[in-house]
């Protein structure tokens, strides 16, 4: 907790926390609306949709499908920068790791793991399911 | 739009320069507004309204306004990334037809190019207070990797291929091969295209637009100081404006804000794709092109590959001319903002003073489009429909 309460970008938005309180955990939370249901990415501090503020976090499956991807050739190190469609109906900028960049492939599956950032949180990024 | 209050573009210039280590970002805002002034026949003195984005320094009008030493009725800050410009006209029209202001002028300026700037290529440093930041800054974006994962998608969903997309910049060389201040002047085949280095898969070095230093500016003016001038007049038809957001995690992202802006402004104007002669479509890479044809109305949802690779962008041989000053793509992209540029072509077009060689014959429509920012990342769009009196 102490390094998250360093970490800018979480300090910036301290109602998103508890979800990278879960994240340090290995957790993948999305906030849902408790009066619509729906839930919505990035996170917010109301509901997107009906704007009600009762919101609750709930855990994702963590499982999706690469909605979108390109090899960014990156002089030091290319990488994977990806939209991936999680179980849960949202679209996510991401990560595709450990992967041959030649099998990265659109509807791809894909699982969840949380990364550490040079900052301190950990943030999702997804491989290919084992 | 009742004619008596509609705003004409009475004046517009582009910096020569697309390498100016030597002048100040508002010198050359101050050079472009002389000659968009110089050009409608006016003086500084005249006017009364000015329009700016955040290349203007500052990033507010009121520095600008006061190095000119302008005395204005009408400001206005407008920032929409690269379309502030094309929102700028329709907004200066706006003000004009209120009464606000009766000589607007709109300047854009920068240097990229002298300060090095890898506009596409470089990894992007979040500021923590932009909302999607934390979730953003992670995973490395560039522009080039984002327009990247728009292209895949259009190549998985339609079946666009790379040959289709390198046409974008053929076409566009099409034309700077006769502008003498294109930055690029050499002719691409599409093979060129392909051989060129990846950038971010698909896209490929020449599916992306220039860097370059310079700027632009438009002077628009009411119906009774139009009256006065010795230049062609131009109209603003119609305008429409819009952002497109993620939709919270639920975004199509094959649908530009173009879907949006275009039709509002087509509405505003009476208008329909078919009516225009000439389209400036902002083309910071090949595949933003062809999803704005698709979402402006120029061709089916899909089939933007094919309208392209059978030449339809080229003046004289296909269906729409367009960009045919050589675009983002081939001459020019000053401070990264590619939205004034392409009022000032489709001015040129409707006057009858583009390049002999790429002018459209009796040039009576035309249109101005294009996004601001990142498809993905906070994207607006903007039009405007223009018109020969």
């Amino acid at each position: 907790m102490s390094d998250l309460a360093k970490d800018p970008y979480v300090a910036a938005f301290p109602e998103t926390l508890p979800f990278w309180a879960a994240a340090a955990n290995g957790v993948f939370m999305l906030p849902r609306c408790k009066r619509c249901t729906k839930v919505h990415w990035h996170p917010r501090a109301f509901c997107p949709f009906c704007h009600d503020t009762d919101l609750e976090w709930i855990a994702a499956s963590g499982r999706g499908k690469v909605y979108s991807y390109s090899i960014v050739r990156h002089p030091k190190s290319p990488y994977v920068l990806a939209y991936v469609e999680i179980e849960e109906g949202l679209l996510l900028m991401s990560n595709i790791v450990d992967c041959e960049f030649d099998a990265v492939h659109v509807d791809m599956p894909v699982q969840v793991q949380m990364r550490a950032t040079p900052e301190g949180r950990h943030a999702p990024v997804f491989g290919p399911v084992r | 739009m009742n004619p008596d209050t509609t705003a004409c573009i009475a004046g517009a210039y582009e910096h020569p320069l697309r390498f100016a280590p030597d002048k100040s970002i508002a010198q050359l805002h101050a050079e472009c507004a002389r000659g968009a002034l110089d050009d409608a026949g006016l003086s500084f003195a005249d006017v009364d309204g000015y329009f700016c984005a955040a290349d203007a320094p500052g990033g507010i009008p009121a520095l600008m306004v006061d190095y000119m030493n302008l005395k204005v009725k009408q400001v206005d800050g407008t920032e929409s990334g690269g379309c502030s410009y094309i929102s700028h006209v329709g907004k200066a029209a706006q003000a004009i037809a209120d009464g606000r202001c009766s000589v607007a002028l709109i300047t854009l300026a920068g240097k990229p190019r002298s300060s090095g700037q890898a506009t596409g290529t470089e990894i992007r440093v979040l500021p923590t207070d932009r909302p999607a930041s934390a979730w953003e800054a992670p995973y490395g974006w560039t522009v080039a990797g984002l327009y990247a994962n728009y292209a895949r998608r259009h190549m998985h969903a339609y079946g666009t291929t790379p040959e289709q997309m390198a046409w974008v910049k053929v076409s566009a060389s099409r034309h700077a091969q006769h502008n003498p201040n294109a930055l690029l002047r050499k002719l691409y085949t599409v093979e060129d295209v392909l051989a060129s280095p990846l950038v971010a898969d698909p896209l490929r070095r020449l599916d992306c637009c220039v860097i370059t230093d310079g700027g632009g500016a438009l002077v628009l003016v009411s119906a009774a100081v139009a009256r006065t001038l010795k230049r062609p007049l131009v109209r603003v038809r119609g305008f429409g404006e819009t952002v497109r957001t993620n939709e919270a995690g639920r975004c199509d992202m094959l649908e530009t804000g173009a879907a949006v802006s275009g039709a509002r402004a087509f509405g505003q104007a009476g208008l329909k794709p078919a009516d225009v002669h000439y389209a400036s479509i902002y083309d910071n890479f090949s595949i933003m092109v062809l999803m704005q044809l698709e979402d402006l109305g120029f061709c089916a949802k899909g089939q933007s590959g094919r309208f392209v690779e059978e030449g339809n962008l080229i003046s004289g041989v296909g269906k729409l001319p367009w960009n045919t000053d050589g675009g983002g793509l081939c001459n020019n992209h000053p401070q990264n903002r590619g939205g004034i540029t392409k009022v000032i072509e489709a001015v040129r077009q409707l006057r009858g003073e583009a390049h002999p060689a790429v002018q459209v014959k009796n040039c009576g429509v035309a249109i101005a489009s294009g996004p601001g920012m990142v498809l993905g990342i906070g994207h607006a769009h903007a039009t405007v429909v223009l018109e020969r009196m």
